[in-house]
């Protein structure tokens, strides 16, 4: 078990027990719309900061995941009866298990190669399940897409079960990044992250560790593209696999700060509503795109390293005990560790 | 030289005619050397001679295009760092690496075997802790040991990634230039450390450039040149290898 530290306890009880009133406290169809997909995104960039910023592995491809999933849900509506109503919801365990040992072998191919490349190589693999998709018709209709039954939900709180859906997996994705932060599997992560030669050369069983995170954070990723299919209940390829959202996802972490447990979130809470508003505003004009642009821009400039880190920095700065500081003064300090011995 | 390591019959390593080229240079050449159990052996030769190349291989970073390596008289087929590791050889860089983002305890820690069923378990147990400060305090880290690596000098660096190897309980430790770069009373630390080690059975290979520190610390010593080894002995026997003497002095 991790350490529980109050203050961490008390931020998660803040943030859930906010989230878990939010829909009763604006009830509004079109907000609780715009939270049911800020809880998306917020749960899809939790689930790609555990691969992407703990292990520093990038994957572009997670959209692929998201798209079985999606899949995965619509196919066994339309040919498997999982029945209406909140069941569909409840195949959504089996969804995720499904998909974490699907990924396995991928996983294995794909972490044959690093940086980069392995960014390449994901993302490559999403244009292959794109095109599988389109392709094998007699599963999923191929380009016309894949439809549900629209659930019998009352309309004044049809969005609030896939409102909960999306908390309950951001909850479970926040629990297992920090799970994880935890464990001999995030301290493996870790020294990865730094160098993973060096990892191997003490021993570190690199390949389980990034194959078993790799399964968790797809897990996560498609079990949420199995709720966005049921809540939109229509799918085709091009939308269901769309390289924008890992994307999203992807710039979400960056902006809250990578490898932290709530930056993802954060990113998320900021990015989605505010491309939904100025889409709004602007969208006629499609200024709206300028206005997004800018809005990342000026985090860029301004917090570099992501909002949490650069805040931490800044508050740990002005209480005047900032990490730096090197101890000793026999030698050069050489900050970052360096390439494979030649 | 302890006297367990005299009568061993079978060496700790043995390397055979081990070879490398990289497209049309050849930069190690069917280099045959030994290492007894107990010794702290030295292997030199003038800049490009092949050093760190032998070392890549032996420890499973860089595939060898022939020859063979023994590790305490099994032959390794196809070496890896990892399983290397685990069966007690391990290593240090020319360049000191640490993971910077992990404190010192978490540096040793990292390096502790793990069965995988322990994967989920806390990053830290209270066993391993001890054992990380324990080294930690024989290398004068200890106080240090809640900081990231990365505020440590280069110096401080070497003697890190040098006790993080010790959690593996290894019995052969290869050191690429354990003294380079740093301050002299800081290698005569790192030299300190070495013969401690020594004492308690712990078999090295050096990789050092400054010649004093090999000639007071190995015996035997290896000279490398071009790839291929020049001799081999005792350092009295090495010093006056004319040999040797124009391979660093000569051209």
């Amino acid at each position: 078990m991790s350490r529980i530290r109050p203050a961490g306890l008390a931020r998660a009880a803040v943030v859930f027990g906010g989230l878990g009133a939010f829909p009763f406290l604006l009830p509004a169809n079109w907000i609780v719309n715009m939270a049911v997909f800020t809880l998306m995104f917020a749960g899809l960039a939790t689930a790609w900061n555990l691969l992407g910023g703990y292990s520093g592995y990038l994957s572009l491809g997670h959209v692929a995941f998201f798209g079985a999933g999606a899949y995965a849900v619509a196919i066994m509506f339309q040919h498997g009866g999982i029945g209406a109503g909140y069941t569909p919801f409840f195949v959504l365990p089996l969804v995720g298990i499904g998909a974490g040992v699907v990924a396995l072998p991928i996983a294995w191919v794909a972490f044959r190669t690093r940086a980069s490349t392995f960014a390449i190589v994901t993302i490559t693999f999403l244009f292959v399940v794109q095109q599988l998709a389109f392709n094998l018709h007699s599963l999923t209709n191929g380009s016309q897409g894949i439809g549900m039954a629209v659930p019998p939900f009352p309309a004044a709180t049809y969005e609030r079960p896939f409102y909960f859906a999306m908390l309950a997996i951001f909850a479970l994705a926040v629990f297992g990044c920090w799970y994880v932060r935890g464990s001999k599997l995030g301290l493996m992560l870790f020294a990865i992250r730094d160098d993973e030669d060096r990892a191997r050369g003490v021993g570190v069983q690199t390949n389980p560790a990034k194959l078993i995170t790799f399964a968790l954070s797809v897990g996560l990723t498609a079990m949420i593209g199995g709720v966005w299919a049921y809540y939109l209940t229509f799918i085709y390829p091009q939308f269901a696999i769309d390289p924008l959202i890992t994307i999203g996802a992807v710039l979400m972490v960056y902006l809250g700060g990578k490898g932290t447990l709530w930056g993802p979130a954060l990113g998320a809470g900021i990015l989605v509503p505010a491309q939904q508003y100025l889409a709004y505003r602007l969208g006629a004009s499609e200024l709206y795109l300028v206005g997004y642009a800018t809005v990342f821009l000026v985090v860029m400039l301004v917090l570099p390293r992501g909002i949490i880190p650069s805040v931490a920095d800044r508050v740990a700065g002005f209480r005047g005990q900032g990490r730096g500081g090197v101890l000793a003064e026999d030698g050069i300090d050489v900050s970052a560790s360096q390439g494979a011995g030649s | 030289m302890s006297a367990l390591a005299v009568d061993a019959s079978v060496p700790l390593l043995e390397v055979n005619d081990l070879t490398k080229r990289f497209g049309g240079v050849v930069a190690v050449d069917r280099c045959s050397f030994s290492i007894r159990e107990g010794t702290i052996t030295g292997l030199i030769g003038p800049n490009g001679s092949g050093k760190t190349t032998v070392f890549n291989m032996i420890t499973g970073y860089l595939r060898a295009d022939a020859g063979t390596v023994s590790f305490d008289g099994r032959r390794i087929r196809r070496p890896d760092p990892i399983s290397l590791y685990r069966h007690g050889l391990s290593r240090t860089f020319q360049q000191a690496r640490v993971f910077p983002h992990l404190t010192l305890v978490e540096n040793l820690v990292v390096a502790v075997q793990q069965p995988l069923r322990a994967l989920f378990r806390t990053s830290i147990g209270r066993e391993d802790r001890n054992r990380a400060e324990e080294i930690l305090e024989r290398f004068g880290l200890l106080s240090h040991g809640e900081r990231m690596a990365a505020e440590l000098s280069f110096g401080q660096r070497k003697l890190l990634e040098f006790a993080t190897v010790l959690m593996g309980r290894p019995r052969l430790v290869l050191l690429d230039e354990p003294a380079s770069g740093v301050n002299p009373v800081m290698a005569e630390e790192m030299e300190r450390h070495i013969r401690d080690l020594n004492a308690t059975g712990l078999t090295f290979l050096v990789v050092e450039h400054d010649m004093n520190l090999v000639m007071r610390l190995c015996d035997p010593i290896v000279v490398l040149d071009h790839g291929a080894k020049l001799a081999e002995g005792r350092p009295e026997e090495v010093r006056a290898n004319p040999l040797v003497l124009d391979a660093y002095l000569g051209d």
